[in-house]
């Protein structure tokens, strides 16, 4: 069996529909990942023994056990205390608590490389620690771990396939469905395998060069 | 994962996950229609864990030496390798591997699908690690072997993969950990490991809770077990090994 280009371009469309699926999801759970990365982060950092337990084991479970599984404890669980979310709103939800877990580790390099003195001089100039974290620590520890989150950036990508497992409609699945129509799997898959392929290493690409301008700087 | 815990906190984690696990066992209706499933997909998972690893950590050396290769078309081809199988999300390349060779004619059973998929995987990711530890180690070890006319094979085997095991080792602790929980995947395409017993269980009893702690408790202490067993042959490993400096 060869590959039939015509079957392929009919079903472009669809997949194309289906990729912004992806994509949407890709930069939703990242941008939850962020925000419930630094918390995490902080909380790990904030001095107070039961918190930054808490956050420490959170990370250390969270790292430790599959994103598959993760997601099917969210999808079958919760709508057994009444929460339902759409699927894609699990999803989302999911991917994004597992990759908070790496960022808030990546967040805590980056606070612990800003020098002890940032914080003693800013203790001398009677700033609080709202106002440390916001407007001394954080913009010096940003730069240095973009790269990173970038990376991770890459590897959520490259996980949102699981999300088919939770009946997401994204890439993965789209392709599955149109196959199981059509019996013909190796177009669509094969389509989703290259654009997997182009976009993370173009993806990986970019975060050389931001890599390469902050080591520059 | 590189564990940051003491003791006292793992002992402490230990029982905290102990009280969990009895609470679950305690609300699950009939634990004895569990248990034998939920043992066999463990024992398929810890299988494709160890063959595809073993596999992995073949073509890692293989490929993360060909990198370092003065001849262009075995670093060339090192290099399409790793980065194809880098980019490739694995859960399309497991559908791939598993809709797509039989129509080249290549049946191969769904376990082996798994292995080849996560080791090709994860053979790729730890090229990147192995290239990494190699160059890390000075150039004067090179050079000493040059001058001590020792054949270049020779110097690679005895004299600089020993030093860059010491420095692959962390990483790869960290590497083979993400290799385990990627085993979950091989669910999707039909083989019955732990996840894909985990689900099946769940649709079947609907004891959703029990049967998930179960889960998360048995892959946390294999993920446990792995950064412990990585620590531990750091530490074998340098016995004897005075620091390069």
């Amino acid at each position: 069996m060869i590959f039939d280009w015509s079957y392929a371009a009919s079903i472009l469309p669809v997949l194309a529909r289906a990729a912004v699926v992806t994509i949407e999801a890709t930069f939703l759970s990242f941008s939850l990942a962020l925000i419930l990365g630094l918390l995490l982060a902080l909380m790990r950092m904030s001095g107070v023994k039961p918190i930054a337990s808490a956050s420490l084991w959170f990370v250390e479970v969270i790292r430790g056990t599959p994103l598959l599984v993760q997601l099917f404890i969210l999808f079958l669980i919760l709508p057994k205390y009444g929460l339902t979310m759409p699927a894609f709103v699990t999803g989302v939800v999911g991917l994004g608590i597992h990759y908070s877990a790496y960022c808030a580790e990546v967040y805590r390099a980056g606070i612990e490389s800003v020098p002890r003195g940032q914080w003693e001089a800013s203790r001398a100039l009677n700033m609080g620690t709202f106002h440390t974290y916001r407007d001394i620590i954080l913009p010096q520890a940003f730069p240095p771990i973009i790269p990173a989150l970038g990376n991770y950036l890459i590897s959520l990508f490259k996980e949102t396939p699981l999300l088919s497992a939770v009946a997401v409609v994204e890439l993965l699945q789209a392709a599955l469905l149109l196959g199981s129509d059509s019996f013909r799997y190796i177009e669509p898959i094969t389509l989703v395998g290259v654009f997997f392929l182009v976009m993370s290493l173009f993806a990986a690409a970019a975060v050389r060069l931001v890599e390469r301008r902050l080591q520059a700087r | 994962m590189k564990l940051s815990v003491r003791r006292s906190e793992l002992v402490f984690a230990a029982g905290f996950a102990g009280c969990i696990l009895g609470l679950a066992l305690a609300t699950c209706q009939d634990f004895e229609a569990l248990f034998p499933k939920l043992l066999s997909g463990f024992g398929v998972t810890v299988l494709i864990s160890l063959v595809s690893a073993l596999l992995s950590i073949v073509l890692a050396l293989a490929c993360g030496l060909a990198r370092l290769s003065n001849i262009s078309f075995v670093r060339g081809a090192a290099i399409i390798y790793a980065e194809f199988f880098r980019g490739m999300s694995l859960l399309v390349l497991l559908f791939w591997l598993f809709y797509v060779l039989p129509l080249f004619g290549i049946v191969l059973e769904p376990l082996t699908v798994g292995i080849l998929g996560i080791a090709l995987s994860y053979g790729a990711y730890g090229s990147e690690i192995v290239r990494g530890a190699v160059l890390a180690v000075p150039r004067g070890q090179w050079e000493a072997g040059v001058a001590l006319n020792i054949s270049p094979l020779n110097a690679i085997r005895r004299i600089i993969l020993p030093q860059a095991v010491l420095i692959m080792l962390p990483s790869y602790g960290t590497l083979m950990i993400q290799l385990l929980k990627s085993t979950s995947l091989v669910s999707m395409i039909t083989i019955s490991d732990l996840t894909f017993e985990a689900y099946q269980l769940d649709q079947v009893t609907g004891e959703t809770i029990p049967i998930f702690t179960i889960v998360l408790a048995a892959y946390f202490a294999l993920s446990l077990n792995i950064s412990i067993l990585f620590r531990g042959l750091e530490r074998w490993y340098a016995l004897g090994i005075r620091t390069a400096t």
